[in-house]
């Protein structure tokens, strides 16, 4: 790669990252106010009104407690969902083949529609995070493990959100994995209990979720608090990155999904 | 267009013999197992006009679509400007703008960012894109509906956007796909005008079309396919010589019983008030005249029968079986 041709793939990158931005931001009624709204109520019924009730997990208020894996759940979702509609609709419309018509690498492509829903997540995070102050002191137990494992996780989804988006044929393709997997891996991966509470055996079930690791870890980035090791779950994660990226570049090289 | 002079310079440089495009014994066929091209073997000059003429169904979008690498060919080579599609991918697609059968923009996005998030991909800088925006929308007569969404515009303005959208990054190769299907007459006959402008800059240009008018008024150098074979690739000139007759119809004002003989017009009764004329190419028009007129036959309107290429076209793509047949019943 020549230089000039690295200031043309950066000027490429530009144009796609803003322009991923630009279409969440459009509709942000649909896109970042909804998941506002219901951490809004989460934060209200589970740390408010149950919360009181439950007491203490892991030696915090329950609402302390459940606001970091509720931020979590936010970004992971909304990381996710943006990848996998703006790829979908592109798709759909054909405007996938103004990039593939282009000189623009497929590493670029992903990166570009990967930088936008990372962008979606953070926006999402730090808004729901701003409406947790009303229930929750925020406190910040280590500034560098909160953010890198904010937006190393919210990569991983924007990666997984476009490997569906690839092989997505309809609409419906793009809403059954969040609801039949990413939604229940999230709900168990220790959003709302600590899995200390579990007995052995689902202690170690809960184990093979990666996202529990996520989760536990950025709990621990806030309140300094895990059930987990925090190299292993950096591992995990960064291993996440890797599988999804080359697995998303080997499907892009093939043209799995976008040419016949 | 004053943008073309670089690209021209190296062209010139490398010597005018690298084609423009070159196709060598392409074959596709899709995963239904239906072949769709069946070794297309096409030359185009660089620097030319070219129209790549065929029916539905033809093949016309599928070579478009491998030599822009929206579709994976079965076998074959396809170079660009001499850059073969296999080892310098990068190159032939900097070479090439398309414009596609179908509308492929986001319709929820603005038409000014649809052009310059096009530059934005092959590299260019936000500020150059937005002066190659004004300049080509502007020349299609659409840089006033900039900030609209491109939904809100009508069929040919959105082929227009997709025209300045291909132009931006300045290819050397316009490839244009049915460009003028769905387009009314009148912005057909400005789009032809536009696109010979293009063209005289020195910017090769290939369009398929089944609409006969088209290629001939505007390309100079024609191929034509039918079912996934190339059946002719030549000068639009030395096509149209191929032909030697020209068959017009005529309304006669009262019916004939006799119709007159001559050797190189052949005339034939349809109706009592129909009659068609074959008349041999070189023989004028006044020679049939002169001989209505000596038989007192009176001609109240005149018409050509087919469109001389589309003529050539039927002769060219129908089975062998029927075309002898046809010739036969016409005898
Ligand atoms: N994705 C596809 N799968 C199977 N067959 C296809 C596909 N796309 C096109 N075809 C078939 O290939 C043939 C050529 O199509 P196409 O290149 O679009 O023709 P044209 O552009 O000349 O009208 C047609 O018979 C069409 O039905
Ligand atoms: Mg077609």
């Amino acid at each position: 790669m020549t230089p000039l041709h690295l200031h043309e793939h950066w000027t490429a990158l530009r144009t796609i990252v803003t322009k991923e931005v630009l279409r969440f931001a459009r509709i942000w009624v649909q896109t970042v106010l909804p998941p506002v709204v219901t951490m809004a109520l989460y934060f209200i019924i589970f740390g408010g009104l149950i919360g009181s009730r439950i007491g203490e997990m892991d030696g915090y208020r329950y609402m302390d407690f459940i606001v970091p894996g509720l931020i979590m759940l936010a970004v992971i979702t909304n990381s996710y969902a943006n990848v996998v509609s703006s790829f979908f609709s592109s798709k759909f419309q054909r405007h996938i083949e103004e990039l593939l018509v282009s000189p623009v690498p497929n590493s670029l492509i992903i990166l570009g529609f990967v930088g936008g829903g990372v962008a979606r997540g953070l926006t999402v995070g730090v808004a729901v995070t701003l409406v947790s102050l009303f229930f929750s002191p925020l406190s910040v137990h280590s500034i560098p493990v909160t953010l890198s494992v904010v937006v190393m996780t919210s990569i991983v989804f924007a990666l997984a959100g476009l490997i569906n988006g690839v092989f997505a044929r309809s609409f419906d393709d793009i809403s059954i994995m969040p609801t039949f997997v990413l939604t229940p891996l999230t709900y168990l991966g220790g959003v709302f209990y600590s899995v200390s509470l579990l007995p052995g055996f689902w202690q170690d079930v809960s184990k093979l979720n990666p996202i529990l690791y996520m989760v536990n870890t950025f709990r621990y980035g806030l309140l300094g608090t895990t059930d987990l090791s925090l190299w292993v779950s950096y591992a995990i994660i960064i291993a996440f990155i890797v599988g999804l990226y080359v697995f998303a570049l080997n499907l892009l090289n093939r043209g799995v999904g976008v040419r016949t | 267009m004053r943008h073309t002079g670089i690209a021209q310079e190296k062209d010139k440089d490398q010597g005018m013999m690298t084609a423009a495009l070159e196709i060598r014994g392409l074959h596709k066929t899709y995963r239904n197992g239906f072949e769709a091209l069946k070794g297309i073997d096409l030359t185009v000059a660089p620097g030319s006009f070219f129209a790549l003429l065929g029916p539905n169904g033809a093949g016309k979008s599928t070579t478009i679509g491998i030599v822009t690498s929206l579709i994976n060919k079965t076998s074959g080579s396809v170079r660009v400007f001499g850059h073969d599609l296999d080892r310098d991918l990068q190159e032939v697609k900097r070479s090439i703008g398309l414009v596609p059968q179908e509308f492929n923009f986001n319709t929820f996005e603005p038409v000014g960012e649809i052009v310059v998030n096009q530059a934005g991909y092959y590299g260019i800088p936000r500020r150059e894109a937005w002066r190659r925006a004004q300049h080509y929308l502007g020349e299609l007569g659409l840089w006033d509906k900039r900030k609209d969404m491109a939904r809100t515009l009508s069929g040919g303005m959105k082929r227009r956007l997709m025209i300045a959208r291909a132009l931006v990054h300045e290819p050397r190769l316009l490839i244009l796909d049915e460009p003028t299907a769905g387009v009314d007459i009148e912005l057909r006959r400005s789009m032809w005008d536009f696109l010979r402008n293009i063209n005289c800059d020195g910017r090769s240009i290939i369009l398929t079309t089944h609409y006969l008018e088209e290629a001939e008024r505007l390309c100079r150098n024609i191929a034509i396919i039918d079912r996934g074979r190339i059946v002719e690739n030549t000068t639009m000139k030395s096509l149209l010589t191929k032909l030697d007759t020209e068959t017009v119809v005529l309304d006669l004002l009262a019916p004939v019983q006799q119709l007159p003989v001559h050797d190189s017009i052949v005339l034939r009764g349809i109706d009592e008030l129909t009659v068609e004329a074959d008349i041999h190419r070189g023989e004028s028009l006044n020679t049939l005249f002169h001989l209505l007129d000596k038989e007192k036959i009176q001609v109240q309107s005149m018409r050509n029968k087919t469109n001389r290429l589309e003529e050539l076209f039927i002769r060219m793509t129908q089975a062998p079986k029927t075309r002898g047949r046809d010739m036969q019943t016409s005898q």
